[in-house]
């Protein structure tokens, strides 16, 4: 077990795919052809659709947006381990995990253009809207992992959170709890080292994050979160235990956020640029492509091709966010409750005819 | 038909939806091998199992967030908060998620949960044991808060809490949990939400009021005998707050005293005064009263009455606008 050789406490970090795209043999997990090639195809969909939307915030066409760039494999490397009914429960920089899973681009940028119908994910995706208080959302991927083993599916959840969240209460409770019912949970925390402007070892006196699940009885492993392939083979591992009732996981995705906290942040103010320089050798996606090119399965040619590939479909999906109606007056009444109220069907009245809605 | 008391009916009603729809979770911190710091979950345990009636952590925060999960994924969790001075540390979650993920998502996911907790004053508890602080819930899009008065009410109205599609602040008033039996059926009652009661019909007053307020006004009318023909409301729901019929009422009496536990500046009691300066105004024949708590924190129990509404000053209040 990947958990057992990588014990945290004793400083240990899974890592398969080297910088240099050469892979830890004993450790290459068996993965087809046709999903690493779709992973690498995300990986670059990902980042060439998040320098988009910076794009789109520095010309208005997009509110505050989290740069995801360099975390590419972080989130991707679980999803792919993913199975086609578990949940994916996120933070707000995961954009890479949820093109995976298959929600649309188009409606991740609507959200970003501030429109709710942009966390309306289609049918039989099994993801939550994004969750912008740190850390809420750890308990309800364990309530989400509880009704699917009552229910005895074999499903499970996969929880995303920052190093940031960590240190949030509801982090410890939500493990916690977890820890005792052992719901088929699998808590992801990309650790980027910097909360805005906050870093890692200000976060926690822990040597590493991974740590805190032997707190919560259960295991943590560390790994490489630049390293696709070592996000990959401790996600399956986490979710092979989950599904056999084992319980949960964390596993802390050690990486590195390229860009600023938002579009609102300036890094410069807090961070040196030799670390920003050093992370960029370590780069998720070059090492990616080297690894594929290696196996036969990549060449220059098709790297032109998908860079062109992607654009255009960046473009489309651009579009059609920016073609989706903005909401009506009615929209924005209609969903607070299943059933609007008298109040507020006369709120929404008076707003109609232009009036406040004081004395309806 | 059986004759019960709050917490045996709270209790009925929790079997029931249990034994009806097997997507009903119970969760909280004592609710299953204790019964219940009150005794509400007692038996639960036994009849259903760990599964679903689960002992938690010690962790509000934590219990709420589980529960708003468990509900997107298909059950309907009934989490308990042992006194609402410890359901502060779930505002983040009901307001941030319960409260607004129908909206976020345009009815994609939504959060079919109640939150139960014993409220208010009157018993001479520990300290954070007697809060009233429903306004906090109130003004919250997308939360409804429901206040039981009688057993036979609260039977009726957690029934419709749990069938609801939207998450249920279900206020239980600790001074009520013993202190009046009443005739409730087994089997199918539910009383609909957001429908404010009329006690009693009266042409010269009305007087509002919910959950442990009711017997308090029930009382000052005995002492005020056949002196005046008081209307008598009990709200049930806060909100959504079913307007109607508190302008119904005033309109043909033309006087309102409006009862809260809760302090008296910014609650509900206030939105109440202010529903009717909205729609009843030039009915009123005097100001609207409010009868409430100082503006204080609750007193240790050695002060409790000086906080604490008693029939008294409700009565002087109906007197005074009676008077005016």
């Amino acid at each position: 077990m990947l958990v057992d050789d990588f014990d945290p406490l004793k400083g240990k970090r899974l890592e398969i795919l080297r910088t240099d795209g050469t892979v830890v043999k004993n450790l290459e997990p068996e993965i087809d052809d046709e999903t690493l090639l779709k992973a690498y195809r995300t990986m670059v969909l990902t980042r060439v659709a998040d320098d988009k939307a910076v794009k789109l915030q520095r010309q208005g066409r997009l509110g505050a947006y989290p740069p995801t760039k360099g975390q590419e494999a972080s989130q991707i490397g679980p999803a792919l381990a993913m199975g086609p009914n578990d949940w994916l429960v996120w933070a707000f920089r995961e954009l890479g995990g949820l093109i995976y899973r298959g929600v649309p681009l188009w409606r991740l940028y609507l959200y970003w253009m501030g429109n709710e119908e942009g966390s309306s994910y289609p049918e039989g995706v099994h993801a939550t809207p994004s969750v912008v208080p740190v850390g809420s959302q750890v308990p309800h991927a364990v309530g989400i992992a509880y009704a699917a083993k009552m229910r005895k599916e074999d499903t499970a959840v996969v929880c995303f959170f920052g190093d940031g969240g960590t240190s949030e209460g509801d982090f410890h409770e939500g493990l916690n709890i977890a820890g005792v019912m052992r719901t088929p949970n699998v808590f992801v925390c990309q650790n980027n080292q910097w909360a805005i402007s906050v870093p890692r070892e200000r976060q926690t006196a822990s040597r590493t994050l991974a740590q805190k699940a032997v707190a919560y009885g259960f295991p943590g492993i560390q790994v490489d979160g630049n390293d696709v392939l070592a996000l990959y083979a401790a996600t399956k591992e986490a979710l092979e235990r989950a599904r056999e009732g084992e319980g949960p996981t964390l596993i802390e995705s050690y990486t590195y956020r390229m860009g600023d906290h938002t579009t609102s942040d300036d890094a410069t103010r807090y961070r040196r640029e030799k670390e920003l320089l050093e992370w960029a050798d370590r780069d998720p996606i070059a090492r990616f492509r080297v690894y594929l090119t290696g196996r036969g399965l990549w060449n220059d040619e098709g790297e032109k091709a998908l860079l062109e590939e992607v654009s255009v479909m960046v473009e489309e999906e651009v579009k059609k966010a920016e073609s989706f109606p903005r909401p009506t007056l009615e929209d924005c009444f209609h969903h607070t409750y299943a059933t609007m109220p008298d109040d507020l069907r006369e709120q929404l009245e008076a707003l109609r005819r232009g009036l406040p809605t004081g004395r309806v | 038909m059986a004759m019960m008391n709050m917490v045996q009916s709270i209790n009925l009603a929790l079997r029931e939806e249990m034994d009806r729809d097997p997507s009903v979770v119970l969760l909280g911190e004592d609710v299953g091998v204790d019964g219940g710091v009150f005794r509400v979950t007692e038996g639960l345990l036994d009849r259903f199992g760990a599964e679903r009636v689960i002992d938690t952590p010690l962790a509000e925060s934590g219990i709420a967030g589980v529960a708003i999960g468990m509900a997107m994924n298909g059950l309907r969790p009934i989490a308990e908060v042992q006194f609402m001075g410890f359901g502060y540390l779930t505002l983040n979650q009901m307001i941030c998620h319960a409260a607004r993920m129908r909206n976020r998502t345009r009815g994609r996911l939504t959060v079919p949960m109640v939150l139960r907790t014993p409220y208010g004053a009157g018993v001479k508890a520990l300290e954070h044991h007697s809060e009233s602080t429903e306004a906090l819930f109130t003004q919250i899009p997308g939360l409804k808060v429901v206040v039981p008065s009688t057993p036979l009410e609260a039977k009726g109205l957690l029934t419709s809490s749990i069938r609801d599609p939207d998450p249920v602040i279900f206020l239980e008033p600790t001074r009520s949990y013993r202190m009046l039996k009443e005739e409730v059926p087994t089997g199918e009652y539910t009383v609909p939400l957001s429908q404010a009661r009329v006690v009693q019909e009266g042409m010269d007053i009305t007087v509002i009021g919910w959950g442990a307020m009711i017997p308090q006004v029930q009382k000052a009318l005995d002492a005020l005998g056949d002196k005046f023909s008081c209307e008598v409301i009990d709200m049930r729901t806060l909100s959504p707050m079913d307007s109607a019929t508190i302008v119904r009422s005033v309109k043909k009496t033309g006087r309102c005293v409006v009862v809260q536990e809760a302090p008296k500046s910014f609650g509900v009691g206030a939105e109440i005064v202010a529903r009717i300066n909205e729609k009843a105004l030039l009915s009123l024949e005097a100001p609207v009263e409010r009868v409430a708590a100082p503006d204080i924190t609750i007193p240790l129990p050695k002060g409790e009455d000086y906080y604490y509404i008693g029939p008294d000053n409700i009565r002087k209040a109906i007197e005074r606008t009676m008077g005016f």
